[in-house]
């Protein structure tokens, strides 16, 4: 059993696969618990698919080489968050139609570079849908500083994104920078949109974001227990998707994706059985 | 959005906040009017409310109550007109509490009675600083003024109506609020529980904070309060219940939605019009 738990990890990529999707993991995870407070399931989503053509760009540009696609990929999910920001306050456009237009629109314009190399089925499979066993040592640390920088400052405004989150009147009577707290939050959603490229890839980022937040959101009723929960749940999701990819030879990406599904499902049940028991007839609390 | 003034810089990142004239009223308003998408919200308003002053107002669904209430809380800015709380722009203030509506509060996020109230000190704690042992006083001692202290760890949806609506005045006396905005704290709660908030605003009353209520409830407004204010985009009434409450004022705010019959008690006025939760009376 040990020897089958120890196996995998004698590959040095291995290793690296399992630091990436662990901090990704993580990172996801408490940034995704104010994706699914705010419902801004959508958001995450459109970012993620936003990405691409500055991955291709810098694809195209480098020629390969893998930490300048970092860099491009974060301009691009910066210009598109402030896009769909800078459309849904200054014209009667609603948030989600706004969403649509620049998250298709740089979707195409990804695949339309992408389409100018020859080869492009396989690079685009990779952007799409990760290679997190292809993590170099120098994603690996940019992973690291970038999304222990997210957690940062996550603390950092624990209070003011509880407040502008829950009730954003009050923010603004209490004199908050709502406005600075709604970007930030939108930065710190692209900057994980960014790290987390490579370990599940564009079109799966959006679970990483909310399924485990989702999941620990039926488990507890307080928002700092939420954050540690969804985290403890991807980093497990992650560990488990890896062995299942090593194992059984599946697509990394997918195969963490599903376990965090399963782990989501498996909670839901729960919560339902358990909910059908205690139904019986209760007094419940008057005024 | 353009506003008459530049707005007062009030500043989280410093913690300074407009200060109070000492011989300012609580809220001055004049010539006050808010327009959206062309047509005016509120136009023309003008009335004073001193300190421990409670006041109900009342109109038909939007006649511009919210909109009142969000530029007197400094959420937005006048089209027209000036708002001045203490003195000074509300929009430098932090001793100004809203108080929502329940229908429009979340009450699945995951957070406890306790942790709802601290959030009205934030910004007395300001950038970086977590609770201090004042902060947890401060809502230990709203939290008891409200009778809630049993309750601090509670989630907030297993709360029933009455007690969501006081967590909320603890929220605003955590803040140490001097003007508080209630937007229709009695819709849905029954006779017992209104009574309940009737006892809080007292209390509200004597520490001289002054609350300005948003309501449907016409007998409510002229039973239990000294001063009412009639809203129809302008304001039609302001003052003593029985001289605000009357038929000819009645129908300019109600229009058609308001019959008037004669009791023994004297003219009381029936609204049509129904309001979101349905299912209480005016009678």
């Amino acid at each position: 059993m040990l020897e089958w738990l120890t196996t995998p990890y004698q590959y040095a990529f291995m290793v690296r696969a399992l630091g990436a999707a662990v901090i990704v993991g993580i990172v996801c995870a408490i940034v995704g618990t104010y994706v699914v407070l705010r419902g801004m399931a959508f958001f995450g989503d459109a970012l993620a698919h936003a990405i691409l053509p500055g991955v291709a760009t810098g694809y195209l540009i480098s020629g390969g080489a893998r930490d300048i696609l970092f860099w491009w990929a974060l301009l691009a999910a910066l210009v598109s968050a402030f896009a769909i920001g800078a459309i849904s306050r200054s014209t009667k456009i609603r948030e989600d139609t706004a969403i649509g237009i620049i998250f298709t629109g740089m979707f195409a314009l990804g695949i339309a570079l992408i389409s100018t190399v020859r080869n492009y089925s396989v690079d685009l499979s990779h952007f799409l849908f990760g290679d997190v066993l292809g993590v170099s040592n120098t994603d690996l640390w940019l992973t690291g500083i970038f999304g222990g920088l997210i957690i940062l400052i996550i603390i950092a405004f624990y209070k003011e994104l509880l407040v502008a989150s829950f009730d954003p009147i009050l923010a603004m009577t209490l004199r908050l920078p709502v406005r600075f707290l709604d970007y930030l939050l939108m930065v710190l959603i692209a900057v994980t949109v960014v790290v987390s490229l490579q370990t599940v890839g564009v079109a799966l980022m959006v679970a990483m974001l909310i399924t485990p937040s989702a999941t620990a959101s039926l488990l507890t009723h307080r928002l700092p227990k939420m954050m540690a929960l969804s985290a403890m749940i991807a980093a497990f999701s992650g560990i488990t998707g890896l062995y299942i990819s090593y194992y059984a030879g599946v697509a990394s990406g997918a195969a963490i994706v599903l376990s965090a599904t399963a782990i989501f499902l498996v909670v839901w049940i729960v919560r339902i059985v358990a909910a059908g028991n205690t139904r019986q007839p209760s007094t419940k609390a008057s005024n | 959005m353009k506003s008459i003034r530049q707005p007062e810089k009030s500043n989280y990142l410093t913690g300074h906040y407009s200060h109070h004239e000492m011989n300012s009223p609580v809220l001055r308003v004049s010539d006050l009017g808010y327009r959206y998408n062309g047509d005016w919200v509120l136009k023309e308003i003008a009335f004073e409310l001193r300190a421990g002053e409670r006041i109900a107002v009342v109109g038909p669904n939007g006649a511009g109550k919210s909109t009142l209430f969000k530029l007197v809380a400094g959420v937005i800015s006048p089209m027209a007109g000036q708002i001045d709380v203490f003195g000074h722009e509300p929009g430098g203030h932090i001793c100004i509490a809203y108080v929502p509506q329940r229908s429009q509060v979340d009450w699945n996020f995951p957070v406890s009675v306790a942790e709802v109230v601290m959030m009205g000190r934030v910004s007395k704690m300001g950038l970086f600083q977590w609770p201090s042992n004042q902060d947890w006083k401060a809502v230990k001692e709203s939290l008891e003024a409200v009778k809630m202290q049993h309750l601090a760890k509670r989630q907030i949806s297993e709360l029933s109506g009455g007690q969501q609506q006081r967590v909320f005045l603890a929220r605003a006396l955590a803040q140490e609020a001097e003007l508080v905005l209630m937007d229709e704290p009695f819709t849905g709660l029954d006779v017992n529980t209104q009574e309940d908030l009737f006892a809080m605003l007292e209390s509200l009353s004597e520490r001289k904070v002054t609350v300005m209520i948003a309501m449907h409830d016409l007998k409510l407004a002229a039973e239990r309060f000294d001063r009412v204010m009639l809203l129809n985009h302008s304001l039609v009434g302001i003052g003593k219940p029985e001289a605000v409450f009357e038929p000819q004022k009645l129908a300019a705010a109600y229009g058609d939605h308001l019959r008037f019959v004669q009791t023994e008690e004297g003219v009381v006025a029936l609204e049509d019009t129904c309001c979101e939760d349905g299912g209480h009376q005016h009678a």
